[in-house]
């Protein structure tokens, strides 16, 4: 069998639940190489969830994710191994304090992919300089602002050159004026034909930057289509609602 | 008026903050310490006044602290001092190991270490339970009695092998705690990268978790480095049984006080360098948080 439409990840019928509390309720997603999906919503609609579920770092209740054709969620999959192909940056950042930004870049090539540290200083050194973060490169993350810990977590992910990037609500732990740097760099990515999958509150960056967006609610995608449509036609009542609600804060 | 500024009512006009010489305490400051001091010779005079002119003292005086008795047991107790100095320092690295071990193996998540944490649990819940002069008995009598072919037969070997397995119990619970301080977003951030579970322990979890127990950790080894003259019962000359001899030779308490002044020497700087540490986090901590 031969993959037709190169998908880098598709999920079908994903159900997850903390406890007697349902969070994701069967959602079917199809995202391309090269694609780039922006999930939205309101607090509490499942974009954070969704994007741990498909990192693996939360088991899931039902249903299926394939990456690149491989299904993830079956018995006996090396987690690990997965995890190499997707990476995650979190709205905390969470870089390692104690470790400087070239060793936060350079743990898991070396760890994790054998690289040697002085072929993985190189690679990563030369990442951090295309990102404009070459002098930070022997600091520790407590001496860098929000928006340069957010773009070092962002190249820490890029070192394992994964096949697909997740982003949970990156610029959301952000002082507004460190907001554009990240989102720059995102843009960026997607030019470079990355292929992500970003939850966000940040409409504008969603028009700019996505082939697609999907409207999260109640643990399900209630509506999806391109920026153009979804954004200024949407067809459903709590979509026009929600983007209303986004209108009246002046995020869009 | 509220908030309009403040009144002085005083005559010493306010000094600008940064100002101060770091040399000399300010005019006020230097007032406090005089008082301190004043107060202090006070007190400590008029305690050591009523000790030294109490009926008793003479008797005191020649049973604790004899000068005789005090220049000839010194050295022999500051030799057999040498035999805890051994215990402790070999002991101290021994537990730094095996504590991290057990702590690590019990914080290990997920069903299949089910087996490994309950052993680890059952460790520690054995070792704290048990008093310490129990386990040395055990391990230093008992073992060797069995007469097994090729099992050391040497007390200071099981008083070693006794004081680490009793203070593992302890540093292990102080190393974990350490790493279920670390917030679970940074064990998340390093399994992402496709560290395992391992890896992300070694490289990111402990490595913070141990920077934090340091201050604790030090407590635990004043403890054992006291401990150590729990050894005696086994016969080993360390410095309790030491100060025991010379005091059954002259009838006389002063090698006890001896073995005190060691221990406290030991002791109170060590205690001072945690009060210290701990201090230093919390600056650190208030400035990390801004």
């Amino acid at each position: 069998m031969t993959t037709i439409s190169r998908e880098a990840l598709r999920i079908e019928g994903l159900h997850k639940s903390y406890g007697r509390l349902p969070v994701l309720q069967g959602i079917d997603l199809s995202v391309a190489e090269h694609e780039v999906v922006c999930l939205i919503g309101a607090s509490g609609s499942g974009k954070s969830t969704l994007l741990r579920c498909i990192n693996l770092l939360e088991p899931i209740d039902a249903g299926r994710i394939r990456v690149g054709g491989e299904d993830i969620t079956a018995r006996g999959v090396d987690v690990d191994r997965v995890r190499r192909r997707i990476g995650i940056v979190f709205q905390a950042f969470n870089l390692f304090p104690h470790l400087r930004v070239l060793e936060n870049v350079t743990l898991a090539p070396r760890r994790v992919l054998g690289q040697s540290r002085a072929e993985a200083e190189d690679a990563a050194t030369t990442l951090l300089r295309r990102f404009g973060l070459e002098d930070k490169r022997h600091d520790y993350p407590d001496r860098l602002s929000g928006g340069q810990q957010q773009r070092v977590a962002i190249v820490r992910a890029l070192a394992m050159a994964p096949d697909l990037l997740l982003l949970d609500e990156v610029t959301s732990a952000l002082d507004p004026e460190l907001i554009a740097e990240v989102l720059d760099l995102v843009r960026e990515l997607a030019r470079g034909g990355m292929t992500m999958v970003i939850a966000t509150h940040e409409m504008g960056f969603a028009r700019d930057v996505a082939d697609r967006i999907c409207f999260l609610d109640g643990g399900r995608i209630l509506e999806e289509g391109p920026p153009a449509t979804l954004l200024t036609k949407p067809r459903e009542p709590r979509t026009q609602q929600f983007l209303q609600r986004v209108v009246a804060a002046g995020r869009l | 008026m509220i908030g309009s500024g403040p009144a002085y009512s005083g005559s010493i006009p306010p000094v600008p903050a940064g100002r101060r010489s770091r040399l000399l305490p300010a005019p006020e400051d230097r007032r406090g310490i005089l008082i301190a001091s004043l107060s202090t010779l006070v007190v400590f005079g008029v305690l050591g006044y009523l000790i030294l002119s109490s009926p008793g003292w003479p008797r005191v005086q020649q049973s604790f602290f004899d000068p005789e008795v005090f220049a000839e047991s010194w050295p022999r107790i500051t030799r057999a001092f040498w035999v805890n100095v051994q215990l402790f320092l070999i002991a101290e690295v021994l537990v730094l190991v095996l504590g991290l071990l057990i702590a690590v193996l019990r914080s290990l998540p997920g069903a299949v270490f089910a087996p490994v944490r309950l052993l680890a649990t059952a460790y520690v819940d054995l070792f704290r339970a048990l008093p310490g002069i129990l386990v040395i008995s055990v391990l230093g009598f008992g073992v060797p009695a069995l007469r097994i072919e090729g099992m050391p037969r040497d007390e200071f070997f099981w008083a070693l092998v006794a004081l680490t397995l009793l203070y593992s119990a302890y540093v292990s619970e102080v190393y974990r705690a350490g790493i279920d301080s670390i917030h679970p977003s940074q064990a998340a951030a390093a399994r992402s990268l496709g560290l395992s579970q391992l890896q992300s322990m070694r490289f990111v979890v402990v490595p913070q978790a141990v920077r934090r127990v340091i201050p604790p950790l030090l407590n635990d080894f004043i403890g054992l480095q006291k401990d150590t003259a729990l050894v005696s019962v086994l016969g080993v000359v360390e410095i309790f049984r030491a100060a025991q001899i010379r005091q059954a030779a002259t009838f006389n308490s002063t090698p006890y006080v001896i073995t005190a002044i060691i221990f406290l020497a030991l002791t109170i700087p060590m205690a001072r360098l945690v009060d210290w540490l701990v201090a230093r986090q919390h600056r650190r901590a208030s400035a990390g948080a801004r």
